[in-house]
């Protein structure tokens, strides 16, 4: 099998996972660990009267029960972009789960057992849980005006406003099209579902402390713990070990500052380890309304694109804004469109906090704009590949005018998916095809520092602070030093998740770690390059210029030596290693709506062909391709699977996913039961991945950041597919067979 | 600590080692297992036998350890993760897993390879819709499905002869 990059060696960290000896967070061994249990309430709205440990402090085993008594006043806050979420609830919790106390007992039994028995005394109040509800006049407000001094719209549910736009705005009035399609779309809330859920464990260290966690991003983690605690970076630790799925959801601090201060107060370890019903409580993706007016000349292409969405976001904020914001941003999709109006809000609710999920913002707005851009298609009598590859930007086009130019033959992928989907071949009744373009930006700032150590045998260690959590990005940062280092696969280690050892990394995030880390990577091959150079120059006697260092290879002349060879000699009797250190910055631009433009755009285009049982509703995905614009594959195995996992995760969320809130605020579907992911009996009959490969992307060797662009465009090219079967338009998902079957029914 | 929790003495063959131990009788197969024999490689996910997260295959039948009481298991045969690799060697399944891509984040390999394996036991040339319905009860959010099949249908085709 092949090691270099390019080939698809098997994934670094395989062995213990299919062994069962990879250590996640929840099977750390810490036999003195003290266990956590949180005490919630049934209800997301409630005002706190008093809380009450007596009984619960009486189980055998139990050590104490932390309240926020026991915390600091005012009591510390968080959260990545307000810092508006306390350690535990104060005075009024704000959502169904949300933590009010925590007991820690000697087992999880007394632990369970004593949270029971905690007396909470508290008076239910009404609780806002869909946008209507939140943006009525008179709506009771999430978070009260103090948490946003001074911001006019803290009087509100409305967390912020995000506008875009570019052309006149005359532009965008009805009369300068030659039709105008006009809709309103839902995205239901649903979560990420991540098979390991997130687990936490804290202990003293010293006079510091060291907290393990399954998040993405251990150095933001750091940065909250040291503020929270009041401690200096160097005394808090950060581990994370390879995450089991992630998805977004564990991009940012949850019960980390709780598990910290419960640690401290210890004097010893504890852990908290959730439940699956309590993950579906901590994260989930915001749900969305989204208005799209759609200008179009008879020719198909766009006059203008008007879009107002609203995201349901939680109570705190997380990194939802963010989302909102980020998400939005590129929602006139792929395409030249000469006039947009973009504005979406965030609008806070008593419901979950939503964060991050793949695709992080994007799926939502995408769904309505490819799906009205399919009605417009049908009004228009142009067929839908081809409307859309009329207005589709081409490479260098400034589509979304002050960001980043369309970087990707666009149209190539889009061509290949339409051939794989036998695009305009006759098909069987009762069958439809759909097709769908769906874009991302990638990371608009980033900061990814790594070491690398060649050692004096010639085998490598690699210092990333990037999560791997089932993306791969340990192999593939091991293929690249391999690569250039002229180390066998097997001999390159990286090491990863540990602040006290390994250098900075802004986050694992927007699909960046090939192109950010990857790069790094690659700056601190060359470096140690640099030095083989000079190493060679003086063991051959020749001037350092006419040395060539590449790949693996020193080139002295017409002479090819292997790397460790002239490391060898090198390095002398001493022995010793070379050390090279890597620099990725993305850097920040204030002028940007984003505070950054795109280091690059993820593209995809997906095309259906769904059967529709009209008895039942049920659609059956006979054919689903999907086609990533991804640059170069520096594992094309890895690439494969990352984007067959983006594209069933897509059709969970178009075909069975999603929440149930009750009037009280709680999720009526809480677990595995309940809420449905796509099983092995759930796939397309057929999934047909490929990838367009020029080598035209800013990461090592040509490649782009990839695996978020495959779920984007599902959920219309699957309505479309519909659509053509049956001529039925749906605009709210998930495609559930009671909803297709009521579509059918009440067919005009 | 809880003594008056009611413990029980069972025993097991685990992985072919027999083991005495006293449970407390609430406990379910996966809590002894991860936390009395320190066999994490079965993992903890929904907790009622929706994931397949914890299977395990127990008198040669796989049950997801979730929904079994220790106190159940006792005089009975278990096979879990920890079982199929001997003496750091991969065994034929576990090595295709690896080779097709089968893996990704790995939380849910464990329960999958388990449940490939007692499979390939029962049935050892089985059809693509035979695997697919084998591992329905094992969920990958990753959504390796494709590849887990495909390692399966290779390994039952090498063996096959
Ligand atoms: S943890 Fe046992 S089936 Fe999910
Ligand atoms: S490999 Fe991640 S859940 Fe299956």
């Amino acid at each position: 099998m092949n090691d270099r990059v390019g080939g698809s060696p098997r994934r670094v960290g395989g062995y213990g996972r299919v062994t069962g000896e990879q250590e996640y967070v929840a099977d750390i061994a810490a036999p003195d660990a003290l266990h956590v249990k949180l005490v919630t309430l049934d209800c997301a709205r409630a005002r706190i009267v008093s809380i009450d440990t007596t009984d619960a402090e009486r189980i055998p085993g139990v050590k104490f029960v932390m309240t926020p008594a026991y915390l600091p006043t005012p009591i510390p806050r968080f959260g990545p972009q307000f810092e508006d979420r306390p350690i535990l609830a104060v005075g009024e919790t704000r959502y169904h789960g949300e933590p009010v106390a925590a007991v820690a007992a000697e087992t999880k039994d007394a632990a369970e057992s004593a949270a029971r028995l905690v007396k909470v005394e508290y008076e239910a109040l009404p609780a806002v849980v869909t946008l209507a509800a939140a943006l009525v006049d008179g709506a009771p407000l999430v978070q009260g005006p103090e948490v946003r001094p001074g911001d006019p719209l803290s009087t509100t549910n409305v967390l912020r406003e995000h506008r875009v736009g570019w052309g006149e705005p005359e532009a965008l009035e009805a009369d300068k099209a030659d039709l105008v399609i006009e809709n309103v779309y839902d995205f239901p809330m649903v979560t990420q579902f991540a098979i390991e859920p997130h687990a936490f464990m804290a202990a003293p260290d010293g006079d510091g402390i060291v907290v393990w966690s399954t998040i993405q991003h251990p150095n933001w983690l750091q940065r909250v713990l040291s503020r929270i605690l009041g401690l200096p970076l160097s005394k808090v630790r950060v581990l994370s070990p390879d995450p089991g799925g992630a998805f977004g959801g564990k991009q940012h601090a949850k019960y980390e500052p709780l598990v910290a201060m419960m640690a401290l107060r210890a004097g010893r370890p504890v852990r908290l380890v959730l439940t699956l019903e309590e993950t579906f409580q901590a994260v989930r993706r915001a749900a969305a309304t989204i208005r799209v007016r759609t200008g179009f000349h008879s020719d198909g292409t766009f006059v203008f694109q008007d879009i107002a969405a609203d995201y349901l976001i939680g109570a705190y904020a997380d990194i939802a804004d963010r989302v909102v914001g980020k998400g939005s941003y590129p929602g006139c999709g792929s395409y030249r469109v000469p006039a947009a109006r973009i504005l979406a809000r965030s609008v806070l609710s008593h419901t979950t906090p939503s964060t991050a999920f793949r695709g992080f913002g994007a799926p939502q707005v995408n769904w309505a704009v490819e799906s009205n851009i399919d009605a417009g298609a049908v009004a228009l009598g142009i067929d839908p590949l081809e409307l859309r590859l009329r207005n589709l930007a081409r490479r260098g086009d400034p589509f979304i005018p002050f960001d980043t130019p369309a970087d990707g033959d666009w149209e190539q992928a889009a061509r290949r998916a339409a051939e794989l989907i036998g695009w305009g071949t006759p098909l069987m009744p009762g069958r439809g095809r759909g097709i769908a373009f769906g874009i991302k930006s990638g990371p608009t700032t980033g900061l990814s520092y790594s070491t690398v150590r060649l050692l004096a045998d010639g085998s490598v260690v690699v210092y990333a602070g990037t999560s791997d959590m089932g993306q791969g990005a340990r192999t593939v940062l091991a293929q690249i030093a391999a690569d250039e280092l002229g180390a066998p696969l097997e001999w390159v280690t990286v090491v990863m998740g540990d602040t006290a050892v390994v250098p900075y990394d802004q986050q694992t995030s927007a699909s960046r770690s090939t192109v950010l880390m990857g790069n790094s990577v690659l700056h601190a091959c060359r470096e140690i390059q640099a030095r083989l150079q000079s190493m060679a120059a003086r063991l051959y006697g020749v001037e350092e210029s006419t040395i060539v260092v590449e790949r693996g290879i020193v080139r002295v002349a017409d002479l090819e030596v292997p790397i460790p060879d002239v490391l060898v000699r090198g390095l002398g009797r001493l022995g010793g290693e070379l050390i090279g250190i890597g620099e990725m910055r993305k850097e920040a631009d204030p002028e940007h709506p984003l505070g950054g433009s795109a280091a690059f755009f993820e593209f995809n285009c997906t095309a259906i062909e769904a059967e529709v049982d009209r008895e039942t509703g049920d659609i059956a995905v006979i054919r689903h391709v999907t086609v990533s614009d991804v640059g170069k594959a520096l594992n094309p195995l890895q690439v494969r699977m990352q984007d067959d996992g983006a594209a069933i995760m897509g059709l969970g969320h178009t075909l069975m996913e999603h929440y149930i809130y009750d009037d009280a605020g709680r999720i009526r579907n809480l677990g595995a039961i309940d809420y449905r992911i796509p099983t092995s009996m759930d796939l397309p009959l057929e999934l047909v991945s490929d990838m367009i490969e020029n080598e035209d992307g800013p990461g090592p060797y040509g490649s782009k950041g990839m695996s978020e662009g495959a779920l984007i465009p599902v959920a219309a090219a699957v309505a479309a597919a519909v659509r053509d079967a049956t001529g039925v338009v749906i605009r709210d998902l998930p495609l559930t067979p009671e909803r297709v079957w009521a579509a059918l029914r009440d067919r005009p | 600590m809880n003594d008056d929790v009611q413990r029980l003495p069972i025993s097991v063959t685990v992985n072919g080692d027999e083991r005495v131990l006293e449970v407390a009788v609430h406990h379910t197969l996966l809590d002894v297992l991860r936390d009395d024999l320190a066999l994490t490689g079965s993992k903890e996910c929904c907790l009622v036998g929706e994931c397949g997260a914890c299977t395990v295959i127990l008198d040669g039948r796989t049950v997801d350890a979730c929904l079994v009481l220790a106190v159940e298991a006792d005089g009975t045969s278990l096979t879990t993760i920890e079982g199929l690799a001997s003496e750091g060697r991969l065994s034929p399944l576990q090595a295709a897993f690896l080779d097709h891509g089968g893996v990704q984040c790995g939380f849910c390999i464990p329960g999958q390879v388990v449940s490939a394996h007692a499979l390939l036991q029962d049935n050892p040339h089985p059809t693509r819709a035979d695997v697919d319905e084998g591992i329905a009860g094992n969920l990958c959010r990753c959504g390796c499905y494709e590849q887990i099949t495909e390692a399966i249908l290779r390994t039952a085709e090498a063996s096959g002869r």
